[in-house]
């Protein structure tokens, strides 16, 4: 799976296409029809705005609001959120969820029989700053099982949604860890045909962000906007 | 690397699927829809979203979209959010969503489109967002909006209109006007869903 390739509904090449043979679930749920043009006036149709009492500061850390510590390695994740230009998105929201250190997600339908962590819950949110720039205090997650195929394995990851400044940017994702050998095997990211597009969503681990003896550091950008490219500002 | 404002414009980052467990990430969020069930503007959207085998969809997403559409109601307050309404589907594939009315809006080319809000939905399986609208049953101006118009034939139109709804719902004291609105993700109903973006 090397290069970009335009895919029959696909939204554009750089995302993944809605039928994807190697992940099963999308056999009864990708649309068939075919998708028609965005209607007029959709696309630019301005993003929510979110009141300042909604998400307060402890939201951004994972490890709190328990009794104890939660088990695993205590990271930390930054990033920038922006458009195709470059330009920050300001005081958006960041949601994100992840399983616990053991590869289990605090939901009853996950039914992986690897342990809960009664000081994990997995959820996080922050507003991005005046730069764009978000943060969270959690813990590395564990990869699962999953029933796809004979085998198979879902790389470790943590669950990214964010909104933009318009409906084009809305955007649900997923953030890797770097030097996973799980990526590889993994259908759900090898599902984006363009290799540089899918390495967007590996994290980099950041020696600046790591805290010494706290906690290991990674930082994941992320770019929202349109499938085309966006006319530069001059 | 950090991006920066250059005349190259930046990779977009790819979607990827929401997954089974989109609820645990973003439950918190429905209960801040932009209206309360009292507000005189305010609607109850309902529905089933359903896969090609006509199986209830439980682990989507559905977030309704209409900013600043319906005016002074959408004034957020600090714990809400405005703009956005949120739900989660049931364990049926149901979902309910108090939200608002919008107004009828011209569109970029002054051409006058109906009242409706622009849907995306999220799920396992789906490695992007599904984006549709939602018109109303109740609305004259659906014979003139030029995307319902776009469509060919009145089958295909329909399924973007909600229906207006006269049955009881127990969870509806305030009497807010109700609109069943399926989404079919396949199958000899698929919905009408719209992209690029």
């Amino acid at each position: 799976m090397t290069g970009a390739e335009a895919i029959p509904g696909s939204p554009s090449v750089l995302d993944p296409p809605y039928d994807y043979p190697g992940y099963n679930s999308t056999r009864l749920r990708a649309p068939k029809m075919g998708l028609r043009p965005m209607p007029p006036g959709s696309a630019d149709k301005g993003g929510p705005v979110f009141g300042d009492g909604l998400v307060v500061a402890e939201d951004h850390d994972l490890t709190l609001g328990h009794t104890g510590e939660p088990v695993g390695q205590r990271i930390i994740v930054t990033g920038r959120l922006s458009d195709s230009a470059g330009r920050p998105v300001r005081r958006q929201l960041v949601e994100i969820w992840q399983a616990n250190a053991a590869g289990r997600y605090r939901h009853d339908m996950d039914r992986h029989p690897a342990p809960l962590d009664p000081n994990f819950t997995g959820v996080g949110r922050c507003l991005t700053d005046d730069d764009g720039h978000y943060r969270f205090v959690t813990v590395q997650p564990g990869a699962y099982p999953w029933k796809n195929h004979y085998n198979a394995w879902r790389p470790a990851h943590i669950h990214f949604s964010v909104f933009g400044t318009s409906f084009v940017d809305r955007l649900i994702t997923q953030m890797y860890f770097p030097g996973d050998p799980l990526l590889a095997l993994d259908p759900i990211y090898q599902s984006i045909g363009d290799r540089r597009a899918a390495e967007l969503l590996v994290a980099k681990f950041d020696m600046a962000t790591t805290v010494e003896s706290w906690a290991l550091g990674y930082v994941f950008d992320i770019v929202v906007g349109g499938a085309g490219p966006t006319p530069a500002d001059s | 690397m950090r991006p920066s404002a250059s005349s190259s414009p930046c990779l977009r980052t790819p979607s990827q699927t929401a997954g089974p467990f989109v609820s645990l990430g973003t439950e918190w969020l429905t209960d801040a829809g932009m209206v309360s069930e009292s507000d005189p503007s305010a609607i109850i959207v309902f529905g089933s979203v359903v896969d090609g085998d006509e199986r209830p969809v439980t682990d989507a997403m559905l977030e309704f979209w209409q900013t600043g559409a319906a005016g002074a109601s959408l004034a957020g307050s600090p714990q809400s959010c405005s703009g956005l309404a949120r739900a989660l589907c049931g364990p049926d594939g149901g979902y309910r969503v108090v939200t608002a009315k919008p107004a009828a809006l011209p569109g970029p080319a002054g051409q006058l489109q109906a009242p409706h809000i622009d849907v995306s939905i999220f799920a396992r399986g789906l490695l992007q967002r599904l984006v549709t609208r939602i018109y109303f049953s109740d609305e004259e101006a659906n014979e003139a909006d030029p995307v319902l118009v776009g469509l060919e034939g009145p089958d295909l139109r329909n399924r973007l209109v909600a229906q207006r709804s006269n049955a009881d719902d127990l969870g509806s004291a305030k009497g807010a006007p109700r609109y069943h609105f399926d989404v079919h993700l396949q199958g000899d109903r698929e919905t009408v869903f719209f992209g690029p973006w």
